[in-house]
């Protein structure tokens, strides 16, 4: 019934349009969230797994509706919550591609101890986090991506929370998979989904998208035209840290933080060469903690290493269990541990 | 030995309880004193009573552990009301359990433990050994456990502390010859467990047994021991069984009839947590647990694993389900079948975690928001959990709902033998998933049951979206005010119409008379003991216990008709009571208990006779 997804051959070639449903999108004009559909839905066809084989999850908020609008299996579930029913179809079937979608309340606010537990457990599910820096369904409240002073109705003389970096937060509960895109690049939402779905293990994806609504410009100043040569670096591995117009800054390591320095004149060796796979999660920290108002923000993978994924560590156990005992029986079940025996003789 | 020997007292039941300080090994003790007699065979029940503290300071009332066995040669439905021998270890628990024992009960106390701090720590400002009274009132063995303890393993190499804690043995010892228990099964059971590992332990644990047990020929020849002669329980095969791990493997044998792997996943609570203990360690037969992150994650996965076509279960207590309500409202409106375990305890808030409670009734029926039913089933014995975990899980799957599963802390702590059923009395549960071939309606429902098909990811071409909000037949989003009439009462009928599944009610006594006792959980024992006594004295009274708490059972009404009162004792302020009026317009009759505590048989036949007698 369940079809391998290993078994690449059997999976029939898929298009985009064999992963849109008829029904019509709901989310307002202009959002961020139709370009990262549209390259979900591009991406879909060209992993290798059959379409059955998907499974979406989705807690509360404007970008949970997505699973309504992937022809794949999808289930819209309760506020910040998608990660522990993920969890659950991921042991028990893991031959699924299943992926987490929410934004920044679902995920890092009612959903942020489900989260923390989905990453350090490893299980083999790609969350894609959806930052838009507000509450979008609820209509425009400060989020804990807002920045301080974000003024909104529940905000009106400005926030005073010290706003969440999703990414740093995900390498503290040492996730092994970590990256940032944005709504406004599909060529590099797609590379990056890509990798989140070829990594054997948690992915997690920080999207900075837009809200057109609410929160417009959110990422403006770091990905606007007139800003991203400086506000953002995109990471390539075994490539040095450049960013800036013509890559003329570069980035290097002092003592314990980073600086910024001029590529031409850096000397050889001194600009920080990216590695996703150092097994401390400090370099990936370190770049993680990059970004507005002194550092370009690092874009693409932060930190991908290899780590023995739940799920499968569960199915190895019940697998050793039934090697040494052999599988439940009947007898074993309802006669186990101490027995005695009434004659009908008493 | 026959029964006119002299010296023996025949007894038709009796009830020891063990109590001491909780370092004192009384739960063991009394698990030991539990396994021997059920080999006799015995009829038992047992009640453990801890505290909710792991290490309460020693010595205090607080740290206080008790168990309690009933055992006899006819039938024992209760661990039983008052205990006709006590052994108390320490002041403290002399305190809390002296009250309790029967007048001319036996009281074994270890004096090396009444020193002036103990005594002071348990409150008393002399020490009540010295009081003359309480010879007269009970028959008091008062030894120095301690001392006698270590005279027995004064060549033995442990150190003093490690001899101490062998201590609980000499009691136990000593309870088995004032009881005509045998020694051995315990012998093997010290060996089994120690022999290879710790030989000198085990060594020392059985020399200080048969000290306990020969103390009782050498120093009190005079005393009255007691027989109760063997059950006359039904041939066949016997284990011991608490409710938790009834509940796990009841939930393991409705996976292996639903040819559905079992997913559970629960967080740690008192007293839900060995039900995940327990099925950890069940690994070979396919068992997945996840401990989850909080109460939340728990059934979150559960249902996560459900919804891809597994048995997804999870348990939890009181608090615990307050946090779940959320998720069981999406496993109500998205119909995937899930059982839910709640091991009740005493609230609200915190309450008392190690105490037994039936006020979660409510909480079930309504602890949702919006118009949410399900079904619940209620275990009425520790062994019985097996019997309504498999209900449990047939009820979801064939109904494709969530269900809850009501048991008690004290159903849950408390054991009992079992009479192992033959498997092939359990029946085919399987449902079956959606056809490939046909186009999938997600919300399209059996006309018989009304319970929807599950399509499951990796089905192909079942392709669907499912979620909390508001859904139409096909299970596309749906804000239409008709068709949320529509869908809120198809759920209310589903579940009402399982009613139509359920087995008549059995009833204990006649079908029409002066009172009739409607009970459900874990106040069967107490219940049945009292009406079957009653019954058989010619009063005019009958009992039905509950597994079905929504829907009620379809011929409850009419049994109800039949007698002038009726009477509802629970663990509660009055939960299935208000149920019963507001169904059925009777005037049932309250009968309250909210101790942590449950009912003596004692009390249900006074209110009982106190009602017939008006």
């Amino acid at each position: 019934m369940v079809s391998d997804i290993q078994n690449i051959p059997t999976v029939p070639a898929l298009s985009r349009k064999d992963f849109v449903p008829d029904n019509e999108v709901r989310w307002c004009p202009g959002c961020g969230d139709y370009a990262i559909l549209n390259s979900l839905q591009r991406t879909f066809p060209e992993l290798g797994v059959a379409r059955e084989n998907f499974a979406i999850v989705s807690g509360i908020g404007c970008s949970s509706r997505f699973p309504f609008y992937m022809d794949t299996y999808g289930f819209h579930t309760i506020h910040g919550r998608a990660p522990s029913v993920a969890t659950g179809i991921k042991v028990a079937n893991p031959d699924l591609s299943v992926w987490v979608i929410t934004g920044d309340g679902d995920g890092l606010s009612i959903g942020g101890n489900h989260m923390l537990h989905l990453l350090r457990r490893n299980v083999n599910i790609n969350v894609l986090l959806f930052n838009n820096r507000i509450y979008g369904l609820t209509k425009g409240q400060y989020s804990p991506t807002s920045p301080v002073g974000t003024v909104t109705k529940t905000s009106p003389t400005g926030s005073l929370e010290n706003p969440l970096n999703p990414v740093l937060f995900a390498l503290g509960a040492e996730a092994t998979f970590v990256a940032r895109t944005a709504d406004n690049n599909p060529k590099h939402m797609v590379e990056t989904f890509k990798a989140a779905h070829a990594h054997q293990g948690v992915s997690f994806v920080e999207i900075y998208q837009n809200c057109v609504i609410f929160n417009d410009d959110a990422w403006e100043s770091v990905y606007g035209k007139e800003s991203r040569d400086d506000q953002m670096l995109y990471l390539e591995t075994g490539k040095p840290l450049l960013f800036g117009k013509d890559k003329s800054k570069g980035i290097r390591l002092n003592g314990l933080t980073l600086e910024i320095v001029d590529a031409a004149t850096a000397a050889p060796g001194e600009i920080l060469i990216h590695d996703p796979s150092h097994l401390s999660p400090i370099y990936s920290q370190l770049l993680a903690t990059m970004g507005q108002p002194d550092f370009p923000s690092p874009m693409g993978v932060i930190r991908s290493i290899e780590k023995p994924t739940y799920e499968s560590q569960v199915q190895e156990q019940i697998d050793h269990a039934q090697a040494k005992k052999g599988n439940g029986t009947w007898k074993e079940l309802l006669h186990g541990g101490s027995t005695w025996t009434v004659s009908g003789d008493a | 030995m026959t029964p006119s020997s002299p010296g023996f007292r025949e007894m038709k039941t009796v009830v020891v309880r063990f109590a001491g300080d909780s370092g004192d090994g009384m739960q063991i003790v009394g698990e030991r004193f539990t396994d021997t007699s059920v080999t006799v065979p015995n009829s038992v029940a047992t009640f453990p009573d801890y505290p909710a503290e792991i290490r309460a300071p020693i010595g205090t009332i607080g740290g206080v552990s008790a168990f309690q066995v009933h055992f006899g040669s006819r039938k024992v439905l209760t661990p039983g009301d008052e205990p006709d021998a006590l052994v108390a270890m320490n002041p403290a628990a002399l305190s809390v359990h002296l009250p309790d024992l029967a007048v001319g009960g036996l009281l074994v106390v270890n004096t090396s433990a009444f020193t002036e701090d103990n005594l002071k720590m348990a409150g008393y400002t002399s020490n009540p050994l010295d009081d003359p009274a309480l010879g007269n009132k009970y028959s008091v063995l008062a030894i120095d456990v301690t001392a006698l303890t270590l005279e027995a393993l004064k060549d033995s190499t442990l150190t003093n502390r490690e001899k101490l804690r062998c201590k609980n043995f000499f009691a136990l010892g000593l309870m088995y010859w004032v009881y005509s228990r045998p020694i051995e099964p315990t012998i093997d059971y010290v060996n089994g467990k120690w022999a290879k590992k710790l030989p000198a332990l085990a060594d020392a644990n059985v020399r200080v047994l048969k000290a306990g047990y020969f103390l009782g020929e050498t120093y009190e020849t005079t005393r009255t021991r007691y027989r109760v002669a063997r059950a006359d329980v039904a041939p066949g095969v016997y284990r011991k069984l608490s409710g938790n791990e009834a509940v796990a493997l009841g939930l393991i044998a409705a996976s292996k009839r639903s040819n559905r792997e079992l997913v559970f996943s629960g967080y740690p609570i008192t007293p839900a947590t060995s039900v995940l203990e327990t099925l950890a360690a069940y690994k070979h037969f396919g068992v997945k647990t996840v401990q989850a992150e909080d109460e939340i994650a728990a059934i979150g996965v559960a249902l996560g694993a459900s919804y891809a076509g597994k048995l997804g279960a999870t348990a939890t207590s009181g608090p615990g389900m307050c946090l779940k309500s959320e998720f069981i409202g999406l496993a109500v409106t998205t119909e995937i079948p899930l059982v839910i375990v709640n091991v009740q305890r005493g609230g609200p808030s915190t309450g008392l975690p190690t105490k037994t409670e039936q006020s979660d009734l409510f909480q079930a029926l309504y602890g949702r928001h919006g118009e949410s039913p399900l079904p619940i089933v209620a275990a009425n014995s520790p062994s019985d959990c097996f019997a309504a975990a498999f209900e449990a899980a047939r009820l979801a799957l064939k109904f494709s709902t969530p269900v809850i599963l009501l048991t008690d802390g004290y159903l849950a702590n408390g054991s009992e033998p079992w009479l192992i059923p033959d498997e092939s009395t359990l029946p085919d549960i399987s449902v079956p998933f959606a056809d490939e071939s046909q186009p999938y309606v997600a919300f399209k429902r059996d006309p018989e049951t009304l319970a929807r098909t599950l399509a499951i990811p990796g089905q192909v071409g079942l392709e669907h979206r499912i979620g909390g909000i508001e859904k139409n037949e096909k299970g596309g989003i749906s804000y239409d005010p008709e068709n949320h009439s529509i869908m809120t009462g198809l759920r209310a009928a589903k579940v009402a119409g399982i009613a139509k599944d359920l087995p008549p009610l059995h009833v204990i006594g006649a079908r029409s008379g002066k009172l009739l006792v409607v009970g459900w959980g874990g106040t069967h024992g107490a219940i049945t003991s009292a009406v079957q006594t009653l019954v058989a004295e010619g009063y005019p009274v009958a009992y039905t216990n509950l597994r079905h708490l929504n829907p009620l059972p379809s011929d409850l009404g009419e049994i109800i008709k039949g007698f002038d009162q009726v009477l509802v004792p629970e663990l509660n302020n009055g939960q299935l009571s208000m149920l019963l009026r507001a169904n059925y317009l009777v005037d049932a009759i309250p009968m309250k208990k909210i101790k942590g505590r449950p009912f003596k048989v004692s009390e249900i036949r006074e209110r009982v006779l106190e009602l017939i007698n008006a």
